[in-house]
């Protein structure tokens, strides 16, 4: 549906998804280091984009977080620390995966719940059906044959 | 006079929706034919109303009648034909009355081929069409009117969007709402079946071609969809669990839920009350996504108060055609008869397996696109749930499906023999393990997930051939035996085998993402990079001009070790009329994998940021999707489903005799 993210993105009007994403200048020496930057730069919104991350947009303050990322890692500072400050800078809103507390349990939960509760209702359906009837004698299958006229089973 | 005659069209229409909706079910009631026959015409009449409609829209767009409100926002003189014509539902008016024209095809369709229907089934089927078209053309009537006159008439449009100005909006939202609305008629029968409060196996049959169709559709869709975004967004991105694409997923995973289990009510009789169900949940799906993308509420929820009549509007359509038909459910489901008992391990009982994961992963999706918007309703507080929830969600149950899939495909019906399936999957399943080593021996310290994924791919594919060989397969039997049991082999059988062996495919396309290379450098004209196995030199860049658009172009040469394999011409647009610019990435497909390349604007220095990607296996996406729907196609052919196609008399009497014993 990209036409409609399109027209989503026009009714915002801050960003435009072209051409976007890593700059050459931006990119560290160390290609280990530069590597956690990009985990880490997947892992984080871009603020003013519709549902993009950082390492995608185009955005002038999704670069400046990527430079922000790559400065503190080049710092040596750890890829959880480094979460840890835009998350007090920005909220949990800048993580794409939020963290695991109260008010997203349920997001959480969500699936492994519709699991169980579907294996539950199988169970209590298939408990409360008859038991299957025994099988046919072998009159019942003569019968039943000349019937069907052997049927093609598939 | 031709748009007038159009607005005039549409309110017939309208008019004709609402007969529709009432005189057959009063009919139905009374058992008085010619109240019931009303359905019938009225669909007829709508759908070539609603075409005519649709058609005084191209026509004003497609000679630029900038009088009209619609095409002066939309269109531009100087744009090429087929961007005038799709620019018809590159708006929310046109896309609107393309839905409603669709919606009016497929009631269409039932009006006029389906004579063989129960026509009591029938005649409440198309009221409810009925209703829903109602709906949908009031909406536009009252909120998205696509025939407003400018006045006075610029003498210039404002041009269509430039990122939509390609062939995928051609393509893309057609094929999507084909799949989308395809599944009302789907919907339309359980709402019948519920009021008549009845359904058996027969029912089955009469909606699977429909889901099939939509199906297909709704596949295709989403297919284009992503390779558009993929080659319009500059770094090869095809899938962004946004939530627009959420929306168009839902209904695919539930459709796809519903085919399975609509299988298993047509061949056992079981399943019914959860199949109707699922009819119901598969449309609701689609009205959500078409209020999640028309009301604006998913920007932001500003947006959707800044537009309060549609947003409204669209809600209430969206809470009468969920709750009421739900609480239909409710009232009626105890009554329906459940049949068919089967043992755990059985083909249905692998398929409600199925139906069970994929309504789970469903039922992420939902949580996942909705959650945020409750959250910050409810509390303020705001989240984001992105790709990496997603991936690490939905993407793990997607693999158990797919490691569920061949067993499900090789069990029998009714009971099922786990050992000996398993026997028969032996050599898929070594397959799938001999890949996973080589990768992870291979790779060293790679990804974790793309591996499994590839193994799990292959292990699909194979144990679909090992199912279609076992079923040929007999000890000493010669090949000429053999080859013609194949061809005896209904179309079904080979429909459903291609469509999970397009699965597989498609999977093997996603895993590959993992092992692609980047490459993002500046560079100069006659520099060299390297991405992957391929050396790429921008060989020159230039200057373009384009009907309605400049360009800068970089002229690109890929070699292999030194030998040419050929040019590619990444370009930045840049569209006057709206001030904006776009990429176009030089795309070269080798092999079944992707050279893709994109460049930025020049800089001072006569360099351009350019970016390089070798993507192995990634057109294996999309031809995986080709194949998933061609596999309905194909099921579709078969005589036994084809739709109106007369009941065997034989297998009514079988299912007489099944009901005896």
């Amino acid at each position: 549906m990209a036409w409609l993210r399109a027209l989503l993105a026009l009714g915002f009007l801050l960003v435009a998804a072209v051409a976007g994403a890593v700059q050459p200048d931006e990119v560290m020496k160390d290609p280990a280091l530069e590597a956690r930057a990009r985990t880490l730069s997947a892992e984080l919104r871009c603020l003013v984009c519709q549902n993009q991350s950082i390492d995608n947009s185009d955005a002038p303050l999704a670069r400046d977080i990527r430079l922000l990322i790559r400065d503190r890692i080049g710092q040596g500072e750890s890829n959880d620390a480094v979460r840890a400050f835009l998350v007090s800078r920005y909220g949990n809103f800048i993580l794409l995966k939020p963290p695991f507390e109260l008010a997203t349990l349920l997001l959480w939960l969500s699936g492994p719940l519709t699991l169980t509760l579907g294996a539950l209702g199988v169970y209590l359906a298939r408990r409360r059906a008859p038991p299957p009837s025994p099988p046919l004698s072998a009159e019942e299958e003569k019968r039943l044959e000349e019937i069907a006229g052997g049927e093609a089973e598939s | 006079m031709i748009v007038e005659a159009g607005h005039f069209a549409l309110i017939l229409a309208f008019a004709l929706s609402l007969a529709q909706a009432s005189a057959p079910l009063v009919g139905a009631r009374r058992g008085d034919p010619a109240l019931m026959a009303v359905g019938t015409s009225a669909a007829l009449g709508q759908f070539v109303l609603v075409a005519l409609a649709f058609a005084a829209l191209a026509w004003a767009h497609l000679t630029s009648d900038f009088s009209v409100l619609n095409v002066a926002e939309n269109s531009h003189s100087a744009a090429p034909a087929i961007y005038k014509f799709s620019g018809v539902w590159g708006n929310h008016e046109g896309s609107m009355l393309l839905w409603t024209l669709i919606l009016a095809v497929f009631g269409a369709i039932v009006a006029g081929f389906g004579r063989s229907l129960p026509t009591r089934l029938r005649a409440d089927a198309l009221a409810v069409q009925g209703m829903i078209s109602a709906a949908f053309l009031a909406f536009i009537l009252l909120t998205s009117n696509p025939f407003e006159r400018l006045s006075p008439a610029p003498f210039e449009g404002q041009d269509l969007n430039p990122i939509l100005q390609d062939p995928g909006l051609a393509i893309h939202p057609p094929l999507l709402y084909l799949g989308y609305v395809g599944f009302s008629i789907v919907f339309s029968f359980a709402a019948a079946a519920l009021i008549e409060g009845r359904i058996d196996a027969a029912w089955a049959r009469f909606v699977r071609p429909f889901a099939l169709i939509a199906w297909c559709f709704l596949t295709l869709g989403i297919a284009v969809g992503s390779y558009w975004a993929y080659y319009t967004l500059g770094w090869g991105g095809f899938w962004f669990w946004d939530p627009v694409e959420n929306a168009s997923l839902m209904p695919w995973l539930a459709g796809t839920a519903f085919i399975h289990s609509a299988a298993v009510m047509e061949k056992r009789d079981a399943l019914k009350v959860w199949t109707i169900f699922l009819a119901i949940l598969v449309f609701s799906f689609s009205l959500l996504g078409t209020f999640l993308v028309r009301s604006g509420v998913l920007t932001s929820v500003h947006a959707f108060a800044s537009d309060p009549r549609r947003g409204v509007f669209i809600l209430v359509i969206l809470a009468a055609f969920i709750a009421g038909p739900l609480a239909l459910f409710a009232w009626r489901a105890p009554m329906l008869r459940q049949g068919g008992l089967f043992a755990p391990i059985s083909r249905e009982g692998a398929l409600v397996l199925n139906n069970l994961l994929l309504t789970t992963v469903c039922a992420i999706v939902f949580f996942g696109t909705l959650y945020p918007l409750a959250l910050e309703q409810a509390t303020g507080e705001k989240i984001t749930v992105g790709a990496p929830f997603f991936n690490l969600t939905a993407g793990v149950l997607m693999m158990a499906i797919a490691f569920a899939t061949p067993f499900g495909f090789s069990l029998a019906w009714k009971r099922g023999d786990l050992l000996g399936v398993a026997e028969r999957l032996a050599v898929a399943f070594a397959g799938g393990f001999i890949v996973l080593v080589a990768l992870v021996a291979f790779l060293r310290g790679g990804p974790v997930l793309a591996p499994i994924a590839a193994s799990l791919a292959v292990f699909v594919m194979l144990g679909t051939l090992s199912e279609i060989v076992s079923r040929a397969w007999r000890r000493g039997a010669s090949l000429g035996v053999m080859l013609s049991r194949l061809a005896g082999l209904p179309l079904s059988f080979w429909g459903g085998a291609l469509a999970h062996f397009g699965a597989g495919v498609a999977l093997l396309g996603l895993a590959s993402t993992g092992f692609g290379a980047e490459t993002i450098a500046m560079m100069k004209a006659g520099e060299m990079q390297t991405v992957g196995p391929y050396q790429i030199t921008l060989d020159s860049l230039g200057d373009r001009a384009g009907p309605n658009y400049r360009e800068s172009v970089g002229e690109m040469t890929i070699r292999k070790d030194g030998v040419v394999v050929a040019t590619v011409e990444p370009a930045r647009r840049l569209f006057a009329t709206r001030q904006m610019a776009t990429t176009q990435a030089g795309i070269v497909t080798l092999r079944l994998g992707q050279v893709y390349t994109a460049i930025g604007d020049p800089n001072d220095n006569g360099a351009v940021a350019a970016r390089l990607y070798w993507k192995p296996l990634v057109t294996l996406i999309w031809l995986g999707a080709v194949v998933m729907a061609l596999g309905g196609a194909l099921s579709l052919a078969d005589r036994r489903l084809r739709f109106g196609a007369p009941a065997p008399a034989r297998s009514a009497a079988a299912a007489a005799a099944r009901g005896a014993g």
